[in-house]
């Protein structure tokens, strides 16, 4: 199972602070809306690296979890 | 489920529902989209477990945007007045020692209200954590200029930009704390990028470490965005930081002593509890004394003047009499800013119960020392009361048929007796004359207790004495 992105659509609040950290570019906008009327994140996790960045630079604690593949 | 070796989540210090948090929603914080609180929470939660501190910690919430800090973290929470949490916390610190204290505070929280809280908890060196969020805005109340507010940032109440002229600079604190020697860890960093947000995730970490192992007072600023008072949007913030705020509050650690310094102990109290005891007089059991008649078994009294004149002391005096002779009793000041020349009277119940209130509107005994309290005071005295007052300044005799008067030459007597300033003690002589309800033994008792020189103690034992004979042969 190779690393991963979750996002978590009702606690993500669209700020978009994910998009420019990510040094693989796997976050864009869904373009969906969640309950809160957030155009919330999407990750594509093609190449996550799990590096965490996307975490550190979210301000909601819950919306963003990073998980790291046992193989790397 | 998936299996992944390691995940980068929310810290186990923040709850996993926000309970607190009113409404249906129990996941999401508060906070607008794009700002720097949650970051900030998300680096202090995750450093609290690192350092396996959140069970010891009382995380002190602000007002302000983070007036709810205590929906999200899993520790000790107390959310206080504005502006006070470095008070409360130095509070909570000297009486828990073994807890650790987070004092979060927003711009206007600790560098507006809360300045002078804030310097002297760190010039004490108590033993806390500061982070100080500094936003350049007040969030909350909608965008009003802060103390941070750069020069130029138009805010609601700079509508033309903050100007020195007007509302003077934006004000450093982590400079400003800095200097001061008791703190051992300042520094400025900022979460408006993520190079700046792993360089705030050390030194919140630094911080807290510093408190962890005792070395005392650690004071974190740090910048955030606040993307809805500075309307722009959040992905612009990183670079409104850059270009505005990085200039005038440049980040770094200011002071970090964390390595070889000895943490400030306050396991010994500065006096120990006998000097205290001894200090307050409580060392001896006072002597008491019976009422001779009941007639001052319950009086309210009114003693008037102007200050100066001793009207303090002697409705002092009169309390401590009573309480010799086991009276339950209150004393009640009332006096202008003045030390001298003022106005001032002062309020003195004697009960047999416990004292409802030690407001005196209509006393039985009114003790009147100049002229203006005697026109004050002198239509509320019940009929049937006794009226004290000192002729030597009062000239014109005070007319009411109801009521008892005595008048008493007290500022001549005292004079006599060796200090003018001595009158109260003479009217207190002719007061405990007057009802005679009292032990003479209990006046000197009273008078050594109070007037600690012998010279003076010579001067008031005359005037009491004189105060006494003088009653004697109304």
């Amino acid at each position: 199972m190779a690393s991963y992105i979750h996002i978590e659509p009702e606690n993500c609040k669209g700020c978009g602070l994910c998009i420019a950290v990510c040094p693989g570019k796997q976050l864009s906008f869904s373009g969906k809306f969640n309950q809160h009327s957030y155009n919330y994140m999407q990750a594509k996790n093609e190449a996550c690296t799990a590096c965490g960045l996307c975490y550190y630079a979210c301000p909601e604690p819950g919306a963003i979890a990073v998980h790291k593949s046992a193989a790397e | 489920m998936k299996q992944a070796e390691k995940s980068i989540q929310k810290p186990k210090s923040m709850y996993a529902r926000f309970e607190r948090k009113p409404g249906e929603d129990k996941t999401n914080t508060h906070y607008c989209p794009g700002c720097g609180h949650g970051i900030v929470h998300k680096l202090i939660a995750e450093a609290l477990d690192t350092l396996d501190m959140a069970e010891r910690t009382v995380f002190i919430s602000p007002v302000g945007c983070s007036v709810f800090a205590y929906y999200y973290f899993d520790c000790g929470n107390i959310q206080v007045a504005h502006g006070r949490a470095p008070a409360v916390a130095s509070g909570v610190t000297r009486a828990n020692p073994g807890n650790f204290l987070i004092s979060y505070q927003g711009d206007g929280d600790l560098a507006a209200i809360g300045t002078a809280e804030i310097i002297h908890a760190a010039n004490r060196g108590e033993k806390m954590t500061v982070f100080f969020v500094n936003n350049s805005i007040y969030g909350m109340t909608g965008g009003q200029m802060a103390p941070t507010t750069l020069l130029g940032q138009k805010t609601t109440t700079t509508p033309f930009g903050r100007e020195f002229m007007n509302e003077g600079n934006p004000i450093r604190i982590a400079e400003m704390i800095a200097i001061l020697d008791a703190p051992v860890y300042v520094a400025r960093a900022s979460v408006h990028n993520i190079k700046a947000i792993m360089q705030a995730r050390k030194s919140i970490t630094k911080a807290l470490q510093a408190q962890r192992d005792g070395k005392g007072f650690a004071l974190v600023e740090i910048l955030a965005p606040c993307p809805s008072g500075w309307k722009i949007d959040p992905q612009e913030s990183a670079a409104w930081v850059e270009k505005n705020v990085l200039p005038v509050f440049p980040l770094g650690e200011f002071k970090d002593e964390t390595v070889g310094r000895e943490g400030i102990s306050r396991a010994r109290n500065a006096a120990s509890d006998e000097q205290i005891i001894s200090l307050l007089g409580l060392d001896t059991a006072p002597p008491h004394f019976a009422l001779s008649n009941p007639k001052a078994a319950s009086l309210r009294v009114l003693c008037a003047g102007f200050g100066g004149q001793g009207i303090m002391l002697l409705g002092q005096m009169l309390a401590h009499l009573g309480m010799r002779h086991g009276l339950e009793v209150s004393w009640l000041p009332s006096y202008g800013p003045e030390m001298r020349g003022g106005t001032a009277n002062c309020s003195v119940v004697f009960s047999e119960e416990a004292v409802g209130s030690p407001i005196v509107e209509y006393p039985d005994l009114l003790v009147i020392m100049n002229g203006p309290s005697l026109d004050k005071f002198l239509p509320a005295l019940v009929p049937g009361g006794v009226l004290v007052y000192n002729s030597s300044i009062i000239e014109n005799a005070p007319r009411r048929e109801d009521v008892q008067i005595v008048a008493v030459p007290a500022s001549d007597l005292a004079l006599q007796a060796g200090s003018e300033r001595a009158a109260n003690i003479v009217m207190f002589g002719v007061i405990v004359s007057v009802y005679g309800s009292f032990s003479e033994e209990a006046y000197s008792h009273l008078l050594a207790e109070f007037f600690t020189s012998e010279k003076i103690l010579g001067i008031n034992e005359k005037a009491l004495r004189a105060g006494m004979e003088y009653a004697r042969n109304i």
